[in-house]
């Protein structure tokens, strides 16, 4: 008797429930309407512009746009510019993160909105900034050019140092936080195993913010590629020595729009390359 | 007095020499191995003072730890008592993670108050083990003698030999999150143990794991800590674990220590109602007159012993007997009239607390709870016999 009956008190409310919601929102499964347009519509609005460059793309010339000199000048200085940023960034934001996560000191928060600062300025603005701190009259600039004959406005190392500094902030509050998230006492134990802070950093720590570290790299990494404002500000626009693919996207663009639109199925490729390594490394391990 | 060790057992019987040539990752530091050699031959030191001898003083917003600790090579000292008291904070300072705001730490003679914690002759086994995650066991285990100065391949070879004796050989590959509860256990007591500290601490050692293999590590801790010569003290909430593990329980409340002794002793004479909850017993405080003792309570008990001037008594909850009516017949001595607070199984049996004239907590069985129609707010009379009960001197 009470196992016929319990199937049939358990499958009451299952039928019931749906039902009811059904009615209230109107939305194929219990999704609101006025969520689900909106959301719908935005997935046009970021898919739209991509699909267009696909359709319009002159998939007949392009081998024959992409074969040029000048392309491959602009695809191989925008690859080993952003690498180097990235590895710029590595190198000193690693550590700033570390000092911005792990110790205490006065004005902390100060400084952790100064780092973050260049996330929101206008790449154009860091640009003129560069231009006035490293330029070759500017408040650093001039004493590198009088003491050790280094200009580095308008060449490849300025375009190096205009991605990083726009890049960089990804990378460290990127890595501050996964420093935040992991446990600070592994640091102890170590410590108590005899490892110095330095130790404990590079042999417990590292390892374990790793894969926060990468997916921070490929970031800045991405950010560094795509740059714009700051590098064509700081490091001009010359082709072979600081013309990178958005400059030469840029400036194909007003005339020739077919080399335009190869050039950025260039840069959207890598991008979606780039998102794939992303997804397949860390993000599916995080 | 090394030789049971496996730094010993391959023929470097003496200290740990310079640290090797190929040293790449661990501290760096010029002086090499941090750990002072004549730190391991206690005997030989010239202080003839040997052992653990520490007063921590710990301040806080809110909390403040004033402790002394003293303990032999050899010792097994528990910390024990409720959450919040100061035990891991304790711990903490003896480690050097957490700074002494006043006091002394000496080890073997030698002061550590000043020593940081990655130079200090200690080993730690977290209350979650804290492995790092990314090594093997084996790795873990000589992530210690590493930082010493040990060369990689000699470091291994000790790790290997450590979790020989931890019983996990076959499990040196493994990477910890593959390790079960218990295995994780003695992973880091032998990682704490490969540095070979001369003081070694345990927080909550057993908090972490499952109650059945709780009975099995228990067993196991209790051979490696008998077999560890030099001072260890383990933290602890769990008076069974403290208990069975230690030699001398030191009882800690509201960061002081409230009662030091044997475990027998504790058990026996509880000078608080936290370790008289913990053994098990009522206690209560008053002042005695040849065999009665008048309670700061209020009412009085009479006992066996006499004594005079202030003194505890202490009875178990099996030894109250309860009636739904007066008894009659029964001396009126230690004879009470209380009331039902709470009711709650206790192993085979029904624990009742009891208001009233006195507070006490009662035993009994499930069929004498029936019939004595127990619930909370019934009327019941208490009473032990005077036999059973013991006071002692407070």
């Amino acid at each position: 008797m009470t196992s016929l009956h319990e199937p049939g008190a358990a499958a009451g409310p299952r039928t019931g429930r749906p039902r009811r919601r059904r009615v209230g929102t109107g939305g194929r499964r219990g999704v609101p309407l006025p969520l689900l347009l909106p959301g719908l519509l935005a997935l046009a609005f970021l898919l739209l512009p991509l699909v267009a460059l696909l359709v319009r793309a002159p998939w007949g010339s392009l081998p024959d746009q992409l074969s040029s000199t000048e392309v491959w000048q602009a695809l191989q200085l925008s690859l080993v510019s952003a690498t180097a940023a990235t590895a710029v960034s590595l190198v000193l934001g690693v550590p700033l993160a570390w000092l911005l996560a792990r110790t205490e000191f006065p004005g902390r928060g100060f400084v952790r909105a100064l780092v973050t600062l260049p996330l929101v300025l206008p790449p154009v603005v860091g640009g003129v900034a560069l231009l006035l701190a490293l330029g070759r009259n500017g408040v650093i600039g001039k004493w590198l050019d009088a003491w050790f004959g280094i200009t580095l406005p308008f060449t490849t190392t300025g375009v190096v140092i205009a991605e990083a500094f726009v890049a960089m902030p990804f990378l460290v509050i990127s890595v501050e936080g996964t420093l935040r998230a992991a446990d600070p006492r592994f640091e102890e134990a170590a410590t108590t195993l005899g490892a110095s802070r330095f130790t404990a950093f590079h042999r417990v720590t590292l390892p374990l913010i790793a894969p926060g570290i990468a997916a921070g790299a490929v970031l800045a990494w991405a950010r560094a590629l795509g740059e714009f404002g700051a590098t064509i500000t700081f490091a001009g626009n010359f082709p072979g020595r600081t013309q990178t693919m958005p400059l030469a996207v840029y400036l194909a663009l007003q005339n020739d729009p077919d080399a335009a639109i190869s050039l950025s199925l260039v840069l959207l490729a890598v991008s979606i390359a780039v998102l794939a390594g992303l997804r397949d490394r860390w993000m599916t391990t995080s | 007095m090394t030789d049971n060790r496996p730094a010993a057992a391959d023929g470097a019987s003496a200290p740990q020499g310079p640290p090797a040539p190929d040293n790449d990752s661990c501290t760096g530091g010029a002086g090499g191995n941090p750990k002072p050699a004549e730190g391991r031959h206690p005997t030989t030191h010239p202080h003839p003072i040997t052992g653990l001898d520490a007063r921590l003083v710990v301040d806080r917003a809110a909390f403040h730890l004033d402790i002394t600790l003293t303990a032999a090579p050899g010792d097994v000292l528990a910390l024990l008592g409720p959450n919040g008291a100061g035990k891991t904070t304790a711990l903490r300072a003896l480690a050097g993670l957490t700074p002494l705001t006043d006091g002394h730490l000496n080890l073997d003679g030698a002061s550590l108050d000043r020593t940081p914690p990655e130079s200090r002759p200690v080993g730690v086994v977290f209350q979650d083990y804290l492995l790092f995650p990314h090594l093997t066991a084996l790795d873990n285990v000589a992530f210690g003698p590493r930082c010493q100065g040990v060369s990689k391949s000699e470091a291994r070879e000790q790790a290997g030999a450590w979790l020989d004796r931890m019983g996990l050989a076959a499990h040196a590959g493994a990477k910890p999150r593959r390790l079960s509860g218990g295995q994780a256990q003695r992973v880091a007591l032998a990682r704490a143990l490969a540095t070979h500290p001369r003081l070694l601490l345990l927080d909550e050692p057993l908090a972490a794991l499952d109650a059945r293999t709780r009975l099995e590590v228990r067993g196991q801790l209790r051979r490696h800590l008998a077999e560890f010569e030099a001072v260890a003290v383990l933290v602890t909430h769990d008076p069974l674990d403290a208990m069975v593990l230690a030699d001398r329980l030191v009882v800690i409340e509201h960061g002081r220590v409230v009662q030091e002794g044997t475990p027998a002793d504790i058990a026996r004479h509880p000078r608080t109602d936290y370790i008289a909850q913990l053994v098990g017993l009522n206690l209560y405080r008053g002042r005695a007159e040849r065999h009665t003792v008048r309670l700061d309570a209020g009412p009085e008990i009479t006992t066996t012993e006499d004594l005079s001037g202030p003194v505890f008594v202490a009875f178990p909850p099996s030894a109250v007997t309860l009636f739904r009516d007066r008894p009659t017949g029964a001396s009126a001595r230690n004879l009470w009239r209380c009331e039902v607070a709470g009711l709650e199984t206790h192993g085979d049996q029904i624990r009742a607390d009891l208001d009233g004239e006195l507070s006490l907590a009662a035993d009994v069985t499930t069929v004498a709870a029936a019939e004595l129609e127990l619930h909370p707010g019934a009327a019941v009379w208490a009473t032990v016999k005077a036999m059973q009960t013991h006071a002692y001197p407070a």
